[in-house]
């Protein structure tokens, strides 16, 4: 099994930051922030996002506002994200059942409501919602089209909120830790390699699933289910070893998505010498504490 | 690739707003980044020059034929831009435009890339508003996505709104057949024919669907007992019921089939423990199947049928094998 290569994929990240006007950097314009999310996540795992600063990337980044994204206590940038945050009025879009519109359109779905309770929390404004019906509106849907990402957008809002004990965490559980994929037709008809984790059944393994099942394991206390050890080495295997980077599945073209998705993982299963990551926030644990518990 | 043709062609065309006369009257607005701008972005040419005369017309509210001609070359640089899509229903809303055209929009967007949650979004706003007048664009436009990408989540989740709201289940079951018999392995089927027996209003519901549903999955899974889609569609099958589950000797007799023929089935393994589980007695023909698979993986027998499914599901299964494990402990402790 080869190893991270956390230097490559630093430098990976830092030629996409660098790529402002290629094509696929128009094209993914609306992704921008996103971008930055998983980019700064990355190297924050890695425990190299001082690099930004080095590489002066002065230019691009002003590292005092990365740093920002570290030392949020700051009253200033304090200020400045709680402006942001009541100027759009999150707490707003909360309807009369609980859930959450996106935007005053009106489009509900869960991953407005996982947003909406991740952004309160970090604020520490989680008094602003009706938390018993945001959780109520999540325990009682009815999943037409069950996907991973759904159940994390559901998981990591319960528990943000402290409400995992409306899960049937071993039912639950079976149906994420079905999703690593070890052997059957699905794999020899696309001669993929085992020990990845797919988003439904008879679909191919995908790195960015080491991020969606994989976290809803550990929040409801499952992941010793799957074989940690063929997903690290599936996602090892996802890597561009000579320009970084990680992609979907072995051989395919890398991107800052799966790159963020496969680190993510890669902490989440502990990997050596990786800051760890909170499954629930979504960011490292470090940074998490800081803000949540202040410390 | 074809992102990139229309890139170009587009450019060679585009003339900038500046040198379009029905524009002369607008001044542009610029990007507001603030003193200290976090992360500047290289905006090619074309993308600021659109975004500031899109500015300019959204701070002015103005809802015309031009300003919609605009919403439609900036959703063109930039389909994930909430806005501009809100602004533009605005815009549609008091102009009372032909809602057909919007039909045509989005499936150009949906060319480039169905994936855009704004697109669909907005498919669905307009659906809506047509009411029952979009029920089989719907269906259609949704069958030519699902032509291309079988499993495409938001072309799914559209077409089970259009179903619920909107209406047209009568040839939902057929399409799903045609589907499967396209691919028996896509779950995105499955999940649809599960979907349409439970929700239809043309069909009775589960218990009712259920004897010529379980008989269609069995024929699927005696064919290929590898498809994970189809053990789960059985279960479902007998969803809150049981009972039914342990003791249709149907379920019972597809595992012996499986497991006599196929032997190292973990599906039906699975299954097995499953019907026995919830109250089902394992026939002599089912102990002797399941021994058989025991000796040929050189597992050591147990105390009783469940622990020795438990303990090959664990040699056969490896990767989960801390799950089987887990599952045979809890026999114990019900055992005591």
């Amino acid at each position: 099994m080869g190893e991270l290569a956390a230097e490559k994929h630093v430098q990976f990240i830092l030629s996409v930051e660098k790529k402002k006007d290629s094509l696929e950097a128009v094209a993914m314009e609306h992704l921008r922030m996103n971008g930055a999310y998983w980019g700064l996540t990355t190297l924050d795992l890695l425990g190299k996002i001082q690099v930004l600063a080095l590489f002066n990337k002065i230019d691009v980044l002003d590292v005092d506002k990365v740093a920002s994204y570290k030392q949020i206590k700051s009253k200033r940038n304090k200020k400045i994200l709680l402006n942001l945050i009541f100027n759009s009025d999150v707490a707003a879009l909360q309807n009369k059942d609980g859930s959450f519109s996106g935007d005053m359109w009106g489009e509900i779905d869960t991953r407005f409501s996982y947003i909406a309770i991740l952004c309160l929390a970090l604020l520490h404004r989680l008094n602003k919602i009706n938390v018993e019906k945001a959780v109520n509106y999540i325990t009682h849907l009815n999943f037409d089209l069950p996907m991973p990402t759904a159940v994390f957008c559901c998981v990591g809002a319960l528990a943000i909120t402290g409400s995992l004990h409306h899960i049937d965490k071993d039912l639950l559980g079976w149906w994420l830790c079905e999703r690593q994929v070890n052997s059957g037709d699905i794999l020899i008809k696309s001669k993929a390699k085992p020990g990845g984790l797919n988003g439904r059944p008879e679909k191919l393994p995908d790195v960015c699933y080491s991020w969606w099942v994989l976290s809803s394991l550990v929040m409801i206390d499952r992941v010793h289910w799957i074989d940690k050890e063929k997903l690290v080495k599936f996602i090892l295997d996802c890597q561009d070893i000579e320009n970084g980077g990680i992609s979907d599945r072995p051989d395919d073209a890398v991107d800052v998505y799966h790159t963020y998705f496969g680190v993510a993982g890669l902490s989440l299963l502990e990997y050596p010498g990786m800051k760890a990551l909170d499954p629930a926030y979504a960011l490292p644990v470090d940074v998490v504490n800081r803000i949540i518990l202040g410390k | 690739m074809r992102e990139r043709e229309m890139d170009s062609d587009e450019e060679q065309l585009w003339v900038p707003f500046k040198s379009r006369p029905e524009w002369s009257d607008v001044i542009p607005v610029e990007q507001d980044d603030g003193p200290n701008p976090v992360v500047p972005i290289a905006y090619k040419e074309q993308f600021t020059e659109t975004m500031n005369y899109f500015r300019a017309v959204f701070k002015a509210d103005e809802r015309s034929p031009r300003a919609l001609q605009l919403t439609t070359e900036a959703i063109g640089l930039n389909s994930g831009n909430y806005t501009i899509w809100h602004y533009r229903r605005l815009i549609l809303e008091t102009l009372k435009a032909d809602l057909q055209n919007e039909l045509d929009f989005t499936d150009q967007i949906a060319q480039i890339n169905s994936k855009n949650y704004q697109l669909w979004h907005h498919r669905r706003w307009v659906a809506e508003i047509l009411g029952t007048n979009a029920t089989s664009s719907e269906l259609e436009f949704t069958k030519k996505i699902l032509l291309g990408d079988a499993k495409n989540y938001h072309a799914w989740s559209h077409r089970q709104w259009v179903l619920k709201e909107l209406g047209g289940w009568e040839n939902e079951l057929d399409y799903c057949q045609e589907l499967l018999e396209e691919d028996v392995f896509n779950n995105s089927a499955w999940n649809q024919r599960y979907f349409v027996i439970t929700r239809s209003p043309l069909l009775g519901g589960l218990t009712a669907m259920r004897e010529s549903e379980v008989s269609y999955t069995l024929k699927a899974i005696v064919a290929h007992p590898e498809n994970e889609s189809s053990w789960r569609y059985l279960r479902g099958l007998y969803k809150n019921d049981n009972w039914s589950w342990a003791n249709d000797p149907q379920v019972a007799s597809v595992c012996l089939k499986v497991l006599s023929a196929n032997n190292d089935c973990i599906f039906a393994l699975s299954t097995l423990l499953d019907l026995i589980r919830h109250g089902f007695q394992a026939s002599e023909e089912l102990r002797d199947a399941v021994d058989a698979i025991r000796n040929s993986n050189l597992v050591e027998a147990e105390s009783d049928l469940t622990k020795t499914i438990c303990s090959l599901l664990e040699k056969l299964d490896p990767i989960r094998v801390n799950y089987w494990k887990w599952r045979k402990s809890i026999l114990c402790e019900g055992a005591k």
